[in-house]
């Protein structure tokens, strides 16, 4: 077997591990980041919308998690929502509020999560993994809006 | 009435027949794995011959075809102010889809048909006859290597393919269109997942074992003429192609839904 | 019969539903050169690869130094075809191998000798086949008798107990042939090979051959010594040896009446 062989397999196989390795870094970064780098949040909504699990948690625009798990509660049938919170970011209060928003006009639902302060006087800590973050604000539905919006015309 | 269903059961025995001998094959292939005495070398220019030699055509294909994709995506994704998901678009298309799919359809027809074609001349030679008296196993001298470089090759090659596609689709999207950079990275980012990756990686394993073993299965079992090669060939690429294609719905319907 | 190698009892072998072979009996004398011979398309070549096991008869024993071949299990079968060797009418040279290569394959793949030991032995056998010149060249580059003698130098390299030549003197020039009825021959007494050759070639076989079968309508027609082959009376051998056209055995592949199919016009 020639040289010229092997160095052309050799070249061969690294460029198709390279490929591998900066698919898995520089095109899907988000997937090693949530792996098992993180812990969990619940809430409590009235309507998700269009929530997906896998969607966006966002603060400021900036992905700090995902959502893993979609359920409906037992007794009160509202849905409760799994937060997947990356590692790093947990330093979050217990007055963080959550609202389901919308990216665009038509575009995917996320979660946007705005940090309150913490303030120890108050006796408002920092959320520990497997809280229930209390301050949430329903999805909006565009036909429930359009409903008032038609409401409130005919009223004036 | 009676000779219809004669008939019938001949081509149903007859197929079964062909199963098995295709069973017999893959399974001596896969017992006989290369060794790293004597089955080295052997496998190290398979995997020259299988895959240095498909990367110019998966490179040139993968590179148009994330341009092309880029184009698309772009002019329909613009009606919507939606450009900035043009990364996710082009980058998840060709990690579940086009980069397994196009790269095992390719594959079948730059390497499988060599393939074929090269062990059904073996055959017609005698090659593997002599090799059999000369108390050498053809399935595991023959066979067996080209089975593994296969397997081996067409994961890199769809990776590879992948790759490029997504570069194609940045320089279209990015340097021509004018998206800009960090949208078009950050928004792919987001939304393609890792499990992504290990999908279409399934895909293209998948997609090499039946590329491969029915190139090797025809070229082994063909008449031993030039046209029994010829037709050998024809159907390896034929076969080969619809059953990635039939494969890859089965595989998406099981991961994707 | 210890002086025997092969012996073949009552075989028969039907190819699909053609019967070749019904009931035939033959013995192959160890160290000798032994013939078989018979019109193109009885199934010659079919012997030989009945008795590397390459195929399996409908019924019959071929005993090879006292092993029932049909009946080995693969890898015992696989240890026999260590000691034998087969010379394929195209040769059957490894392509994408140097000549070199060739015949260096069977001794890389069953021993474990050091390189420089395999570079000895394959000179040695391509010196008895007159091609230690050509031993870089591809099998591309050989003419016909110039890759048998290469495969022959293959078939050889292990030093084999019996050798079988398929047609080893068809398509070749009237020297080549010579040479290789020699290297027969040379190769056979010096080394105390057993050999069959299967030919239709009457006068180079006649030439080297210690014993003839003559095989015919699937059955031995006749045997014998060469010169006891010329004595025979039997109208089928005498129409072989001498290469009459027509005789017992059919100018015309069995069909219809003529007249009946030129003007039955239903084919």
């Amino acid at each position: 077997m020639s040289k010229k062989i092997e160095i052309w397999v050799g070249f061969f196989v690294a460029l198709g591990i390279a490929a591998f390795v900066s698919l898995a870094l520089n095109v899907a970064n988000s997937g090693i980041q949530g792996g098992d780098n993180s812990y969990q949040l619940y809430a409590k909504f009235d309507n998700i919308g269009g929530l997906k699990v896998r969607s966006p948690i966002k603060v400021g625009g900036v992905v700090v998690g995902r959502i893993s798990d979609i359920r409906l509660d037992a007794e009160d049938y509202l849905p409760i929502v799994t937060l997947d919170i990356y590692e790093e970011y947990n330093q979050f209060s217990e007055a963080t509020s959550l609202s389901i928003l919308t990216a665009g006009l038509l575009g995917e639902q996320y979660i946007g999560l705005e940090p309150g302060f913490v303030d120890e006087e108050l006796g408002i800590g920092i959320l520990q993994p497997n809280d229930y973050v209390e301050d949430t604000k329903s999805a909006i539905v565009l036909e429930e809006l359009i409903g008032q919006f038609l409401f409130s015309q005919s009223e004036d | 009435m009676i000779k219809r269903f004669g008939q019938l059961g001949h081509t149903t025995l007859e197929l079964l027949a062909g199963l098995g001998r295709a069973l017999i094959i893959l399974l001596s292939a896969i017992t006989h794995m290369p060794n790293i005495r004597k089955g080295y070398p052997l496998f190290v220019k398979q995997v020259y011959s299988v895959g240095v030699l498909s990367l110019i055509i998966i490179i040139v294909s993968g590179l148009f075809i994330g341009m092309v994709l880029a184009l698309q995506g772009h002019g329909v994704l613009i009606d919507y102010g939606a450009e900035a998901s043009l990364g996710p678009m082009v980058a998840l298309s060709l990690l579940r889809e086009l980069g397994p799919v196009v790269t095992a359809l390719l594959f079948a027809g730059r390497a499988g048909s060599a393939l074929t074609a090269e062990i059904g001349l073996m055959k017609a030679t005698e090659q593997l006859s002599s090799m059999e008296m000369m108390a050498v196993d053809p399935l595991r001298r023959v066979i067996a290597p080209r089975f593994w470089a296969g397997l081996f090759c067409m994961p890199l090659l769809a990776a590879i393919f992948s790759m490029v596609g997504i570069f194609g689709s940045h320089l279209v999207g990015v340097v021509w269109l004018g998206v800009d950079q960090g949208t078009f990275w950050s928004v792919m980012q987001g939304d393609v997942d890792f499990a992504d990756i290990v999908n279409g990686t399934i895909k293209a394993v998948s997609f090499a074992f039946v590329v491969t073993w029915i190139a090797v299965f025809k070229g082994y079992d063909c008449v031993p003429t030039s046209e029994g090669i010829s037709r050998a060939t024809t159907s390896s690429v034929v076969q080969a192609s619809l059953v990635v294609l039939g494969l890859d719905f089965i595989l998406t319907a099981i991961m994707f839904t | 019969m210890s002086d025997t190698l092969v012996e073949i009892k009552n075989l028969t072998f039907n190819r699909e539903e053609r019967c070749i072979y019904n009931g035939i009996s033959l013995n192959i004398p160890k160290g000798k050169v032994t013939a078989i011979m018979g019109p193109s398309g009885i199934g010659k070549t079919t012997l030989l690869r009945l008795i590397g096991g390459q195929l399996k008869p409908a019924s019959g024993d071929i005993l090879f130094a006292g092993q029932n071949i049909p009946e080995l299990s693969r890898s015992a079968l696989y240890e026999i075809r260590k000691r034998i060797s087969m010379l394929f009418q195209s040769g059957a040279l490894f392509t994408d191998m140097s000549v070199f290569d060739n015949v260096a394959f069977p001794i890389r793949e069953h021993t474990k000798l050091p390189e420089n030991i395999i570079e000895k032995m394959v000179m040695m056998k391509l010196e008895v086949v007159g091609l230690r010149g050509a031993r870089h060249l591809k099998p591309s580059e050989l003419s016909g008798g110039m890759a048998r003698r290469a495969a022959l130098a293959r078939a050889i390299a292990l030093d084999p107990e019996l050798i079988l030549y398929d047609e080893p003197f068809a398509g070749q020039d009237p020297i080549s042939m010579g040479v290789i009825v020699r290297l027969i021959k040379d190769l056979n007494d010096a080394l105390g090979l057993t050999s069959v050759v299967v030919s239709h070639d009457v006068h180079e076989v006649m030439s080297i051959a210690d014993y003839i079968y003559i095989v015919a309508e699937q059955k031995i027609i006749g045997q014998g010594t060469p010169d006891e082959i010329r004595a025979q009376q039997s109208p089928l051998v005498r129409q072989f040896i001498k290469g009459e056209h027509d005789g017992p055995v059919p100018f015309h592949f069995p069909a219809k009446d003529f007249k009946d199919d030129l003007l039955g016009g239903k084919l």
